[in-house]
């Protein structure tokens, strides 16, 4: 009998192995130093901006290797970091805060390569440097301010119906009315069964206690909106920090990760996602001249603001009513399918929000956002000096007395609508967040941990590649091949994956990868050389010791891909990128072990008839 | 054309399982003692804390490093060598009413004022204490799902007695790797229970070969007895089992040397481990079936099954 793989089989694994190939490249172009500018809320990157960067440039003597538009960001790749240093300090300069200028590592992938989607594998923050924080949620509190909220709207609506109670309270995660006779009970009880969705009303007679409780969809809810909310802060943030490619997300139930590859200076990291910012409701001082406040004599009781049109607003001294009142804001249309903002106020804000607005109706009311940005200096104590920045983000006109509920229209687009409510609803974090984990790598550590896994690798691969060819003789330098090939699939996958990163763990599956993946060969050889100490033909013996051993093969890998698969699930970050690559390694490697080698051999061996086989 | 073991004539694995039994006993016995004595020494990862390494440009002055930092009243903090001499880390436990979240910054900024030449900022690390305490429920958990996952899938694709034999085994290396790490007051961070569940999937690999001939010589030779096919079934696989160990402990021993100091706990965890799982796939997990009393029958295929055809494989 002869070996004979089909046509198709040749090519499939020809195939596989060019396109692995391919995109593995770009791994070993390596990456340039580059400035990446983007706009931050008000301003646009566009043809303009960029000469203006060529221009900066230019100025500086700077060559840049290249500039380029694409997605609403700039970016500058330059030969050098003292070059990426000076082209990022002369941009701010130039550019002022309207725009990030973040510095960046860009792939130095080649165009062909890029256009096909080809790009190098991301690195793990313990191999390129940066933080990486894990933040909690503090969900109780979450709970406790929408439970308080309920409560007031409760004591209102109870008021309202003239029906009376002792106490109405919150205990717990409970709101608790205790009413003063059996009459009110009643009537309480029929009011409340069923009027508020998300809650269910436990009825304690004999103590004439009506207890609301969340249901579990809405304290689901509650807890779901207030990662949101502080995921899409902290994204805000982040944004300001001028971080390339940050991640943000969210973990599990109350936590959220997030990721700032290459920023060193945790300390100021850490304040900013903590700043504050806060909103305050103020009225319009539209008595006084507006022109003679931006002269400089702002009138005795009004402070002079910048608005989000580039002008000014003159407000009154006096603020209605702050952020931390607001509980909710989303944008939406109204009746005539305009934008809109609803704005949900606690009970207290409601009040004070109703008596500002009661003698009010039909004056302009403004929005007042205010945050505290870092400057970049230090003051004496090496602490972050913070500047207040206020800006007037929207002016209303009171239509009427306002209550805990009412919503801003007139706004001119939706997406301004949109950022009008996330703007409100950042003033205004209903659970605070506490750091819990914090990892941070210097950028020298990075690399050498980069150059202590490539290390490992080779050496490992060389020490093995060895043995196998004393070993195995001419069969030996086919399982090479297979070992080889296998590391280029391993790379190309991790490559072509979105969501793969490669970490130093990872570099360790990939060494304990290519000391495991000869396993197969070893398998089948032996088998190979059993069957023709029975006196087979090599041809035969070829046969055999592939099928026979494709079984074992099969459970050895599936029982070790469970394990991969279980680490992966309980790892965080740089356990699972080992869970990856072991897992990417055991699959990869019983394609190169048992198609990829039979292949060769059937090539080489298998077409011809032969008298004796050296394994 | 090399070969290790001379597979001509069986090797009567089997006679010496007494031996094998009394050592792994006595090595359990001392892992259980040394870990309920010593404990193990938890990592980070898993007690929570702050971790803080520097990089000085000479080698470092580990006393100096010390009293500055018991002189600003940081009193309990290990202080010693990373790798090199120039590298320091200092560790430290998580206390109560410390802002845990500054104090990688607060030193950092200490020892570079302190210092006359450049401190370099290599890594922070803090795990908050709730954080660490989960941890180690997972891991724990993730050890035990991966065994009772590995248990379930032996008993459908061979049969009962095989995995738990087999299971036994990979208990048999968790507890002697967890024994060594503990005796030797290695440090156990997330990097080392990543690497004991690489144990579990390296050991499970070598055993389910071994339980694999096992099956198939018990199919294929009508005579001899349980010993005797399970003896054999080593035999035929004794130099697929030292040459696969043989490149395992070769790379491993390149990782063990050249992967880093953050990698050594890793590599030192699998290393010991690869070596007890090949001990362990070939005197302990085909030992415990044998004393569960694996015999033909329960190995033999169901009439109907395809497997039928192996058996005969001339064309």
């Amino acid at each position: 009998m002869l070996n004979k793989f089909p046509l198709w089989k040749n090519l499939m694994v020809i195939v596989i192995l060019a396109i692995a190939a391919l995109y593995a490249l770009p791994n070993i172009y390596g990456e340039d130093y580059a400035v990446q500018i983007s706009a931050s809320r008000s301003a646009t990157v566009n043809t303009d901006t960029l000469g203006r960067v060529e221009q900066t440039l230019e100025e500086l003597e700077i060559a840049a290797k290249g500039v380029s538009l694409e997605n609403d960001q700039i970016l500058v790749r330059v030969n050098s970091d003292v070059e990426q240093l000076q082209a990022r300090d002369a941009l701010l300069r130039e550019l002022g805060t309207d725009y990030i200028v973040a510095l960046n590592l860009a792939p130095a992938t080649p165009d062909w390569l890029a256009s096909i989607g080809a790009t190098p594998m991301k690195l793990g923050l313990d191999l390129r440097g940066g933080v990486h924080f894990l933040m909690e949620v503090d969900m109780q509190e979450a709970v406790r301010k929408i439970q308080d909220q309920q409560r007031d709207t409760v004591r209102a609506e109870l008021r309202e119906e003239r029906i009376r109670s002792t106490s109405i309270r919150r205990q717990d995660s409970d709101v608790v009315i205790e009413l003063r006779t059996a009459e009110d009970y009643a009537a309480a009880e029929q009011y409340l069964d069923n009027r508020y969705p998300g809650y269910t009303l436990i009825e304690e007679e004999a103590t004439q206690t009506l207890r609301l409780r969340m249901t579990e969809a809405k304290l689901k809810e509650t807890q779901d909106y207030a990662i949101s909310q502080n995921v899409t802060i902290l994204r805000n943030r982040v944004n300001e920090l001028g971080v390339a490619e940050p991640v943000v997300q969210r973990q599990g139930a109350e936590r959220i990760v997030v990721q700032l590859p290459g920023v060193q200076d945790t300390a100021r990291a850490k304040e900013i996602l903590g700043a504050t910012a806060t909103l305050e409701f103020r009225l319009v001082d539209d008595e006084n001249s507006l022109r003679d406040a931006e002269m400089g004599r702002v009138p005795f009781g009004s402070e002079l603001f910048p608005n989000r049109n580039g002008g000014n607003t003159l407000l009154r001294e006096d603020v209605i009513l702050t952020g931390d009142h607001i509980v909710n804001a989303t944008s939406g249309f109204d009746e005539n399918q305009r934008p809109q903002v609803s704005i949900s106020l606690d009970g207290a804000g409601g009040d004070k929000m109703s008596l500002a607005t009661r003698d009010n109706v039909g004056k302009p009311m403004a929005t007042l956002f205010i945050e505290f940005k870092a400057t970049g200096e230090r003051d004496e104590n090496d602490r972050i000096v913070f500047e207040r920045h206020a800006e007037v983000i929207n002016v209303a006109t009171i239509q009427a007395r306002l209550g805990s509920n009412f919503r801003i229209t007139g706004i001119s687009s939706q997406q301004e609508a949109q950022n009008l409510a996330l703007l409100l609803r950042a003033g205004a974090l209903i659970a605070p967040i506490q750091i819990v984990e914090e990892r941070t790598l210097g950028p020298s550590l990075g690399k050498e941990n980069i150059a202590l896994g490539t290390q490992a690798i080779v050496w490992g691969f060389v020490l093995v590649v060895i043995f196998m060819v004393l070993y195995y003789k001419k069969f030996g330098l086919v399982a090479n091949l297979a070992l080889t090939s296998n590391l280029v699939l391993i790379i190309g996958v991790m490559s072509m994956i979105p969501g793969a990163t490669l970490t130093l763990p990872g570099m360790a599956g990939i060494v304990l990868t290519v000391g495991m993946a000869v396993d197969a060969n070893v398998l089948i050889f032996e088998r190979i050389r059993e069957e023709i100490k029975a006196k087979r033909s090599p041809q035969q013996a070829i046969h055999h010791g592939y099928d026979s051993a494709f079984s074992t093969i099969m459970d050895a890998n599936i029982t070790t891909l469970i394990v991969a698969v279980i680490l992966f699930a309980v790892g965080t970050g740089p356990v699972k990128g080992f869970a990856v690559t072991l897992a990417i390694g055991i699959i990869t490697s019983m394609f190169t072990a048992i198609v990829g080698t039979r292949a060769v051999i059937n090539a080489v061996w298998g077409g011809k008839r032969i008298d004796k086989l050296s394994v | 054309m090399h070969e290790i073991i001379k597979t001509d004539k069986t090797i009567p694995f089997m006679r010496y399982r007494m031996v094998a039994w009394l050592i792994s006993g006595l090595l359990i016995v001392a892992s259980i003692v040394s870990l309920s004595v010593n404990q193990l020494n938890w990592g980070l990862d898993f007690t929570g804390g702050t971790v803080i390494e520097v990089g000085y440009e000479t080698a470092a002055d580990l006393p100096a490093v010390r009293k500055t930092l018991d002189a600003n009243g940081f009193g309990g903090a290990v202080v010693q060598n990373f790798g090199t001499q120039q590298d320091v880390l200092i560790r430290i436990e998580p206390r109560e009413g410390v802002k845990a979240q500054e104090l990688g910054n607060e030193i950092l900024a200490l020892l570079q004022s302190d210092s006359d030449g450049q401190v370099e900022m290599r890594r922070i690390e803090f795990v908050g204490p709730q954080v660490g305490d989960e941890l180690t429920e997972q891991g724990g958990l993730a050890m035990l799902t991966a065994l009772l996952c590995i248990l379930i899938y032996i008993a459908l694709r061979f049969e009962w007695r095989l995995a738990l034999g087999a299971v036994g085994a990979l208990a048999h290396d968790v507890i002697i790797t967890l024994g060594l790490f503990s005796v030797l007051g290695l440090e156990f961070d997330l990097t080392v229970l990543a690497a004991l569940l690489a144990v579990i999937g390296y050991s499970i690999n070598d055993t389910v070969v071994v339980c694999d001939r096992v099956r198939e010589n018990f199919r294929k030779y009508h005579k001899g007895t349980s010993e005797e096919t399970i003896d054999g079934a080593l035999t035929d696989t004794m130099s697929r089992t030292v040459v696969t160990s043989l490149t395992t402990i070769l790379v491993l021993i390149a990782l063990f040397f050249l992967g880093g100091q953050l990698i050594h706990g890793f590599a030192t965890a699998l290393l010991f481990g690869v070596i007890i799982g090949t001990y362990s796939s070939v005197y302990i997990a085909s030992s415990l079936a044998l004393a569960l009393g694996v015999s033909r029958e329960d190995l033999m295929p169901p009439e109907v099954e395809k497997e039928g055809e192996d058996l005969d494989p001339l064309p």
